[in-house]
């Protein structure tokens, strides 16, 4: 398969999370829920972002694509520059006009939940190419007068072209009659390629997928991360995917990162993830899997609140690697391998001199 | 073995328990679910059991597997009387219990349980842990207060609870407790089998390591029989000794956990079985080759029901419906494979 490479502004690096740390305001407190996150993607690369339920990876997407819940969320330190631009300090208006849906776009987890049940699939793409498509200009109308807006004969009808071309793509059946069903119309695996023809459509440099596949059977599963792998990696799309199933992380990444009550634990490619885990961490989750001819072991302990959140490393408690330095100071991130890092005080494996 | 299994072992079985103990054989079960317009008039049934046949063991665990709509939580509801079947036979202990009148069914219910996917959001939030525990012994064994007591602390350490737990409100407790209560619950009536419907989907696999050794540790103690109906082929692999496969209401496969896995011989187990990611290997969806998506329940294909997705398919499998018939140790239901 031919990979194709964009030219992009702001060089190999598309998006560099530094240092992010997001808190949460609840009745009990601020919840820490993003420590100190450092994270990024290169163009083209399809990256995993794994760990378990409440280890901050819907946050640190919902950061990135700028819509935390602006009420409770408070963004505490920290940058995210996406080609070379600080997302976080960009006027929001901009953020919104010519980033979100068109440079970055994103992919749910509930096909369903995000089609409105009563208009039909055409209409609810046409309102996205309205505005999104790469044919439209930058610029749009905001508030009320976004109702006035007009959507240009012409260009309607060249997008029009291109999305049923795409529908074809994703393999929807008939897509020039398809799109005039409902939503319910559809099988939850055909819904799921109707979003990520929704995703690719405004010609995105990023999409963040959102446990994408969490609500499909295994055989669909399987054909939507071929997919998606063929058709992100023929255009040269990034894909930031989170997901707390490891075997769907295999499938599709490039390289994965940990992430645990917070805090990136370690990223390395998927196949050294796998085969020479660094992290205690890591290594406990991986054992935890069912796999054949292995005995499977628990973690001991739960997960942290985040409210109260162990110090250090927030995986000590938990940890029989751990020392007295491990509840005191946060590790730095440590090279152990190539494009493999960790951040532990005691790793399983040697570090990189 | 009781009187009872000796009669169902005397009265012949046609499945695939060859001449072992039975304590639950399932023949023809049969289960349609009428569709309706919006006059109330049929227009057609969805046929979610059609004629399944299978057998358990007593103190295995048999793994039911399958794609959502195959019919497996159908089969699950059926087997707990839930829904009247419309057809066929369930023998628990050598006994029809699929016609029961609703004192009959109480006197049975006790020996089979069934366990939902979360059980801790079965408890009632104003109850203590202590009455939710009492509430079943109470209404179906006439053990009195100490008696009932004694059972039910003796099964809270089963389940790894400490005996202050008695006293709280569900609330108090986190969700990996909550869990464990519920199991305690389904336990203090001293069942012979449980059905366990996909109790680990929506886990975190820490979470989802910790609840299999539970069972597996509770199946040991209490010397239960499971029938552990999942989605996730790795844990069914992990967790049972033989494992059915289900495809739109039948049974398509049925074996061997070991031998299905090492050699699946259906043409749908092998897609199914195809696309389980390997950690540490290729990536499978480089080579995975099933198409299409399951048909409409309402309108089956005739014939064999995988037909119009099957790689093996030819113009047989239009007209004949495949019957199971041994091939290589195990059940299948195909016409072209091993023939």
């Amino acid at each position: 398969m031919s990979e194709a490479v964009r030219e992009l502004p702001g060089g190999e690096t598309l998006l560099a999370v530094q240092d992010l740390r997001v808190s949460f305001a609840t009745e009990q407190g601020q919840a820490r829920v993003l420590d100190g996150v450092n994270f990024d993607i290169g163009r083209g690369e399809v990256v995993g972002l794994v760990g378990e339920s409440g280890c901050g990876k819907t946050t640190l997407a919902r950061a990135i694509l700028g819509v935390l819940p602006a009420n409770a969320a408070s963004i505490d330190a920290g940058s995210i520059l996406f080609r070379g631009e600080p997302l976080l300090t960009l006027p929001v208006e901009y953020v919104a006009d010519t980033i979100r849906g068109r440079r970055i776009t994103f992919i749910p987890q509930d096909p369903f939940a995000s089609f409105n049940p009563l208009f039909r699939v055409a209409s609810q793409i046409d309102e996205l190419m309205k505005w999104k498509s790469p044919r439209a200009e930058a610029g749009r109308r905001h508030g009320l007068w976004s109702l006035f807006a007009r959507y240009p004969r012409a260009r309607r009808a060249a997008d029009r072209a291109s999305v049923v071309d795409l529908l074809r793509k994703v393999q929807i059946p008939q897509p020039e009659s398809a799109i005039a069903k409902l939503p319910h119309e559809f099988s939850g695996g055909q819904r799921q390629r109707l979003m990520i023809a929704m995703s690719l459509l405004p010609d995105p440099d990023l999409i963040i997928a959102d446990e994408p596949t969490t609500a499909l059977d295994v055989t669909i599963q399987a054909q939507i991360l071929k997919l998606l792998r063929a058709l992100v990696k023929e255009r040269g799309i990034s894909v930031l995917f989170t997901t707390h199933d490891m075997g769907t992380a295999h499938e599709i990444c490039d390289r994965i990162t940990v992430m645990y009550a917070g805090q990136e634990m370690e990223t390395a490619p998927t196949a050294e993830f796998f085969a020479r885990p660094a992290h205690p961490y890591t290594a406990k989750l991986l054992e935890s899997l069912p796999r054949p001819g292995h005995e499977i072991q628990e973690i001991g302990g739960e997960i942290p609140a985040l409210i109260d959140a162990p110090g250090g490393c927030r995986f000590h408690p938990r940890c029989d690697r751990a020392s007295e330095v491990c509840a005191r100071e946060r590790p730095p991130a440590r090279a152990v391998g190539h494009a493999h890092t960790v951040r532990c005080h005691h790793p399983l494996v040697a570090l990189e001199s | 073995m009781n009187a009872l299994t000796q009669q169902a072992v005397a009265g012949g079985m046609r499945d695939d328990a060859h001449g072992a103990d039975v304590l639950l054989e399932v023949r023809d079960l049969r289960q349609y679910f009428a569709v309706r317009n919006a006059w109330g008039r049929r227009t057609g049934w969805v046929r979610a059991l059609d004629d399944v046949s299978f057998a358990v063991r007593p103190g295995e665990t048999l793994g039911i597997v399958g794609e959502s709509g195959c019919g497996k939580s159908t089969l699950a509801k059926t087997l707990m009387g839930i829904h009247p079947p419309m057809g066929g036979e369930m023998l628990f202990e050598g006994r029809d219990v699929s016609r029961l009148s609703a004192r009959e069914r109480r006197a049975f219910a006790p020996r089979l349980q069934y366990v939902y996917q979360d059980p801790g959001a079965s408890l009632d939030p104003r109850w203590k842990i202590r009455r939710s525990l009492h509430e079943p012994l109470v209404i179906h064994t006439g053990l009195d207060r100490a008696a009932r007591e004694e059972r039910v602390q003796r099964i809270l350490q089963a389940v790894g609870l400490p005996r202050t737990h008695l006293d709280l409100y569900p609330h108090e407790l986190s969700g990996g407790q909550q869990r464990r209560v519920g199991l305690a619950r389904i336990l203090t009536l001293q069942p012979t089998m449980v059905i366990l419907d996909e109790p680990t989907s929506g886990l975190d696999v820490s979470v989802q390591a910790t609840v299999l050794k539970l069972f597996a540790s509770l199946q040991r103690e209490f010397a239960l029989t499971y029938m552990f109906i999942s989605h996730d082929l790795s844990v069914v692999r992990m967790m049972c000794d033989r494992m059915g496969v289900m495809y739109l209401g039948r049974i398509v496969e049925i074996g061997d956990t070991r031998r299905v896995f090492e050699q699946p011989r259906h043409p749908y187990t092998r897609s199914l079985l195809a696309a389980i990611p390997q950690i540490g290997g290729a990536r499978v969806t480089d080579s995975f080759a099933l198409e299409g998506e399951p048909p409409d329940p309402q309108d089956l294909p005739s014939g064999c029901r995988f037909r119009t997705r099957c790689p093996l398919a030819v113009e047989r499998c239009a007209r004949v419906d495949p019957a199971l018939r041994e091939v290589d140790g195990r059940l299948i239901a195909c016409e072209v494979v091993g023939t």
